[in-house]
């Protein structure tokens, strides 16, 4: 298969076309271990590197660099196979950016995609990630994202993983972070399961920089057999840090959660709150929709779609 | 012959009756009141003519236009016409205002549309159309984006559970427009509240005690004893035999 119509195939499962994106917007695209695009705007660096299994992806944006446009990834297989993708990403001074990621293995049915990523902000940077998956309807994907993410001074990191449609397979996400001085961190996450996928997610934040800020979300339902299994631990050591946990899970039919959230708090001037709802759809939420005449199955598939909204 | 017919129900909870044999007939497009103080059985009666599941168990009959609805679910109910306002309405993560709003409308078809209901009840709908119903908004905001989707469903019969709750004047008085609008159009309003200033707004009032009728009659007649006998009332949800109708 030629670049050009691997590159075609890519875009199309996410509804995309290379004329899709303007003139100053800033795209690369992966499909297995091959760079099959990469269109860079002024103070956005990508170097990458092919390995046997996937690609080696160096990001850094340069300091002051203010980029207007979201910049686009998409990492995708075509086949059945393993993706290993090696991701350092430095916001240098005062850099921002906002980035969203398609990861598209709609096309295929045994596929592990692995993501190791070290993300560096610097004092002032602020970084968005906003990642969605678009899985086949096949259990045999393998999901597993790590990153070491380490947040400078007034420095602010927001991520947002979608994995709703397709089947989840296995997900295994581990998210840890530290953050500096007057930082703010925001994980959340949005994943749907069924069938008998699992769902793992650890993520970890530790507040260690003075009025740092920490909220680690996270909305799953888990349908059929699907089990989800949750640990989102945040840690403040520092004057005036503040941090939230926020764990929502719907279980339905023979579905299982299981969310353990940590919280600790080491300086008597800093605060970290929890909260976990699991279970079934809230019966209020279900009665009131029912009232208006909505038939069960659609009020449960409303409130699910709610929670998983973005 | 009311719209809606209690015969003779009764409901328990283990050793607790909560509902005591009550026969009561809501005449079609009115506005009733029932009033009685806290834990008189007036939500449970409301969510009891809904049917939410817990309720489910009462004796006797209720029935809609003639025709038992015994045993038919939430979804049925309203179906035929027959919607709830909680006294507290529901938070819903990620569903907008507008969504909200519009699956209420489908029920017949012949819906308002979101933008004309959230005018009604006095919220700018440019505002408010894209908002979510979560815990963003105040309880007064949601109470109001409930009543519009009541609206939107053109109910035939509504149970509005404490509707100055939580709500501030400005808020209530609109609600109040909105219910009297509803009646104009033949809509059958059964207010519950433990409020004198609700029930004036009232048609026709019900006085209930300890799951107990304990009188009915015109607003004048169950203002008057509500304010002398019930607000002042010692023995809580312990109907004075003699009253009892």
């Amino acid at each position: 298969m030629s670049n050009k119509s691997a590159l075609e195939r890519l875009l199309s499962t996410i509804n995309m076309h290379q004329h899709s994106f303007g003139p100053n917007v800033a795209h690369v695209e992966i499909h297995g271990n091959e760079v099959l695009n990469r269109t860079l705007v002024d103070g956005l660096k990508v170097e990458s590197s092919e390995t046997s299994s996937g690609v080696d992806v160096k990001i850094v944006v340069e300091s002051g660099v203010v980029i207007e446009n979201p910049v686009y990834f998409c990492f995708g297989m075509l086949e059945n196979g393993l993706q290993h993708i090696k991701m350092d990403v430095h916001f240098k001074e005062g850099a921002k950016a906002h980035f969203i990621s398609h990861c598209t293995f709609s096309a295929a049915s045994e596929v592990e995609h692995l993501m190791d990523a070290v993300i560096h902000l610097d004092a002032n940077a602020e970084y968005t990630y906003f990642e969605r998956h678009i899985h086949s309807n096949e259990k045999g994907i393998k999901v597993v994202p790590k990153a070491r993410v380490f947040l400078g001074d007034s420095s602010r990191f927001s991520t947002e993983f979608e994995l709703i449609r397709g089947r989840v397979g296995l997900i295994d996400i581990d998210y840890e972070a530290e953050c500096g001085d007057n930082s703010v961190l925001e994980l959340l996450s949005r994943i749907s399961g069924r069938e008998d996928d699992l769902i793992k997610i650890r993520e970890a934040g530790w507040l260690k920089g003075a009025n740092s800020r920490g909220l680690l979300t996270s909305n799953i339902a888990v349908r059929n057999r699907a089990r989800a299994e949750i640990l989102n631990e945040l840690t403040a050591t520092a004057p005036g840090a503040k941090g939230h946990v926020d764990c929502n899970e719907i279980v339905q039919d023979q579905g299982q959660a299981k969310a353990i959230p940590i919280v600790d708090c080491r300086h008597p001037k800093a605060h970290i709150t929890h909260e976990a709802a699991i279970g079934s759809v809230d019966s209020k939420q279900l009665q009131t929709l029912m009232s208006r005449g909505l038939d069960e199955e659609d009020a449960v598939e409303m409130i699910i779609q709610g929670l998983l909204r973005k | 012959m009311g719209i809606i017919e209690l015969n003779d129900v009764s409901l328990s909870f283990g050793e607790h009756h909560i509902l005591q044999n009550l026969s009561i007939d809501f005449w079609e497009g009115h506005i009733h009141a029932v009033v009685g103080p806290n834990g008189a059985g007036k939500s449970t009666l409301a969510h009891t003519i809904m049917g939410l599941p817990e309720y489910r168990s009462h004796k006797g009959d209720i029935l809609f236009e003639g025709k038992s609805i015994k045993n038919l679910s939430i979804n049925e109910r309203a179906k035929l016409g027959i919607t709830l306002a909680w006294q507290e309405p529901a938070r819903f993560h990620g569903i907008s205002v507008e969504n909200f709003i519009q699956r209420a409308g489908n029920r017949n078809g012949e819906g308002q549309s979101a933008r004309e209901v959230l005018d009604l009840v006095g919220l700018d709908p440019d505002r408010y159309l894209v908002r979510d119903v979560d815990a963003t908004l105040s309880g007064g905001e949601r109470k109001r984006i409930e009543l519009a989707s009541i609206v939107a469903m053109k109910p035939k019969v509504v149970l509005m559970d404490e509707p100055d709750s939580g709500v501030d004047i400005d808020a209530i008085n609109s609600i109040f427009e909105v219910l009297a609008s509803l009646r104009e159009q033949g809509t059958t309003v059964i207010m519950i509240t433990h409020s004198g200033e609700v029930l004036k707004h009232a048609d026709h009032a019900f006085l209930l005690c300890n799951g107990a009728l304990v009188d009915k009659g015109s607003v004048e007649k169950l203002s008057s004893y509500f304010e002398r006998r019930c607000v002042p009332c010692k023995h809580k949800n312990v109907p004075d035999k003699e009253v009892l109708v």
